[in-house]
């Protein structure tokens, strides 16, 4: 029989310094949890009441509440996207000039311009929208009309005034394009020079050089990029609410003058004369596009985890 | 496809500093020619004004000449893209492409060439390029694996499958052994005595042992002092340099005396 040998217990010496740290480091993790917790229990227990509504609290022709939300859900998604895809192309060529291709002083001062772009209010944007925007390419959609309608994004009847989905989309652009200009900036000069001397010596030009060395090594730091951007389209309430004449349908069309409103913008909208039921359903459509950017940023997850071992992070 | 490099009068200035000054020497085809020297003494940078890789450092340029055959890679209207896909590299630490396939490492260098390559030819070449840098029988069940699930040896041998894939005339080595274990050293080593029957090969090392093994012809660089450019203060062969070279510097620094 062996005698069970006690085993010394070996503990470091816990200093002050290390066990603040940690409790911080620890409250500060939990504490975005409980936040993100709190916000989701309040919306669903204040969401509750609009899934079991009367018909007639809707407003428009819905009966029930996703017949309600889901033209919301569509044209927040539809201008995000929209605005993502004129967005994204621009602001990575923005990023590659300013790390690669501008003169280090140049760069600088376009990167501070960049940033000051990020700082400018959305009331601004919306204004700017409304104001200039929307009469300046009023002209142009006319033609586009006329020669593209019969595309089906493209078909008439045009808009009078300007202020579609189109114009929208552009806006939003413009605001999310600070944010991921500066991040695409930021991920493409942490490039190790080890690759991009590599593909230069194999006799690559710059721009072969960046294909093969820059944009894979920045793959998913673009998509996270581009996330953070797509957060802020999907969220965005005023430029949307200024611009557009809201209408809740399921419109594909850019151009004419039926267009499909977002949620934030919706209840941006109708917060102020709503009441009973009324603000619940509202707060359902928060809580739908709370889903909705939670499962955006997951598949986002998902495209960055899927191809880990050839990210460069190994 | 091993060709003979001229070097006549060749100065390297980062802006205004004169970094390396007044080389002049002769690399025969199918050689292995070793650059030694202490740290800072310019020896890289030379290595660097042979495919033009210095001009990546902005301000960074050469006078003098640099035949590659007697054609002057400085001429006017000669692209360094041009240049560089006929004078290949290998860097200190090993860079295969992270985001890209062993496969697809090796043939980076030929797409660049060529967009279009029918899939059977791919396979050729990687197994050639492979073979030639003695990595075949390690990789050839996992071509589709990231580059840099090899070990340290594995991918410098990787970077000269990419390297030799290309089929340049010459192939500049900068350090290549210095991050690796003594057994990949060998291995590296081997490859080199084995590339030297198809190209010429110029070697930096800071291993005076693996110079004597690996070179024919030794160039010695070194500099006066901090701020001074670096010079080539005795360039003969390999066993001249290591058992009686010409210059007191020269010795010093082989048999490890200085001052």
């Amino acid at each position: 029989m062996t005698t069970a040998v006690e085993r010394p217990t070996l503990k470091a010496k816990e200093r002050p310094g290390d066990r603040i740290f940690s409790t911080s480091t620890i409250v500060s993790g939990s504490l975005i949890l409980a936040i993100l917790a709190a916000v989701a229990v309040f919306l669903l227990v204040q969401s509750l009441p609009a899934f079991v509504a009367d018909p007639e609290k809707f407003k428009g022709d819905a009966t029930n509440f996703w017949q309600y939300v889901g033209p919301l859900a569509f044209g927040t998604l539809w201008s995000a996207f929209l605005a993502l895809l004129m967005a994204v192309p621009i602001a990575i060529g923005i990023a590659l000039f300013i790390s690669h291709y501008a003169p280090r002083k140049l760069a600088q001062g376009l990167g501070y311009l960049i940033d000051l772009l990020a700082a400018v209010p959305s009331v601004v944007f919306g204004l700017w929208g409304i104001g200039v925007l929307a009469p300046l390419v009023q002209p142009f959609y006319t033609n586009l009309v006329e020669w593209f309608g019969w595309f089906p994004l493209f078909a008439g009847p045009v808009s009078g005034t300007g202020r579609t989905t189109l114009t929208v989309a552009i806006v939003l652009a413009v605001m999310v394009l600070p944010i991921i200009t500066a991040l695409s900036r930021e991920i493409f000069l942490q490039t190790p020079v080890l690759y991009e001397e590599a593909s230069l010596a194999l006799g690559a030009t710059r721009w072969e050089m960046i294909t093969m060395a820059v944009l894979p090594f920045g793959r998913a730091g673009i998509i996270s990029a581009s996330m953070l951007g797509l957060g802020r389209a999907l969220g965005e309430t005023m430029a949307v609410a200024m611009v557009l004449s809201p209408s809740r349908d399921v419109i594909f069309q850019l151009l004419t003058s039926q267009n499909p409103t977002t949620i934030a913008a919706n209840i941006a909208l109708n917060f102020p004369e709503a009441n009973g039921v009324g603000v619940n359903i509202l707060l359902a459509t928060g809580l739908i596009l709370f889903v909705i950017t939670l499962v955006v940023n997951m598949i986002a997850r998902v495209i960055i985890n899927r191809r880990k071992a050839f990210s460069g992070a190994n | 496809m091993s060709k003979r490099i001229e070097v006549n009068d060749l100065n390297v200035y980062y802006s205004k500093f004169l970094a390396v000054e007044e080389v002049s020497l002769v690399i025969e085809p199918r050689t292995v020619t070793a650059l030694i020297g202490p740290s800072g003494c310019g020896k890289s940078t030379f290595l660097r004004t042979l495919n033009r890789m210095h001009e990546v450092i902005p301000g960074a340029y050469v006078t003098g000449e640099v035949l590659i055959d007697g054609n002057n890679l400085y001429g006017p209207g000669v692209d360094p893209v041009l240049v560089r896909r006929q004078v290949g590299m290998v860097f200190q630490r090993p860079n295969p492409f992270p985001t890209m396939s062993i496969g697809d490492n090796v043939l980076a260098g030929v797409k660049l060439n060529n967009r279009r390559m029918a899939k059977s030819d791919a396979d050729a070449l990687i197994e050639k390029s492979l073979m030639g840098a003695n990595l075949w029988k390690e990789v050839k069940d996992r071509l589709d694996k990231p580059g840099s699930s090899l070990s340290g040896g594995q991918q410098q041998r990787l970077c000269i499958a990419r390297a030799i894939a290309v089929e340049p005339d010459v192939i500049l080595m900068d350090e290549p052994c210095s991050a690796l274990d003594p057994i990949s050293t060998l291995a590296i080593e081997d490859l080199i005595e084995e590339m030297k029957a198809d190209y010429t090969i110029v070697i930096v090392t800071h291993n005076m042992q693996q110079a004597s093994r690996v070179s024919d012809r030794t160039g010695f660089f070194n500099i006066a002092g901090t701020g001074k450019p670096g010079r080539l203060i005795e360039y003969d062969d390999t066993t001249t340099i290591f058992s009686n070279p010409g210059v007191q510097a020269t010795e010093d620094y082989v048999s490890g005396r200085f001052g």
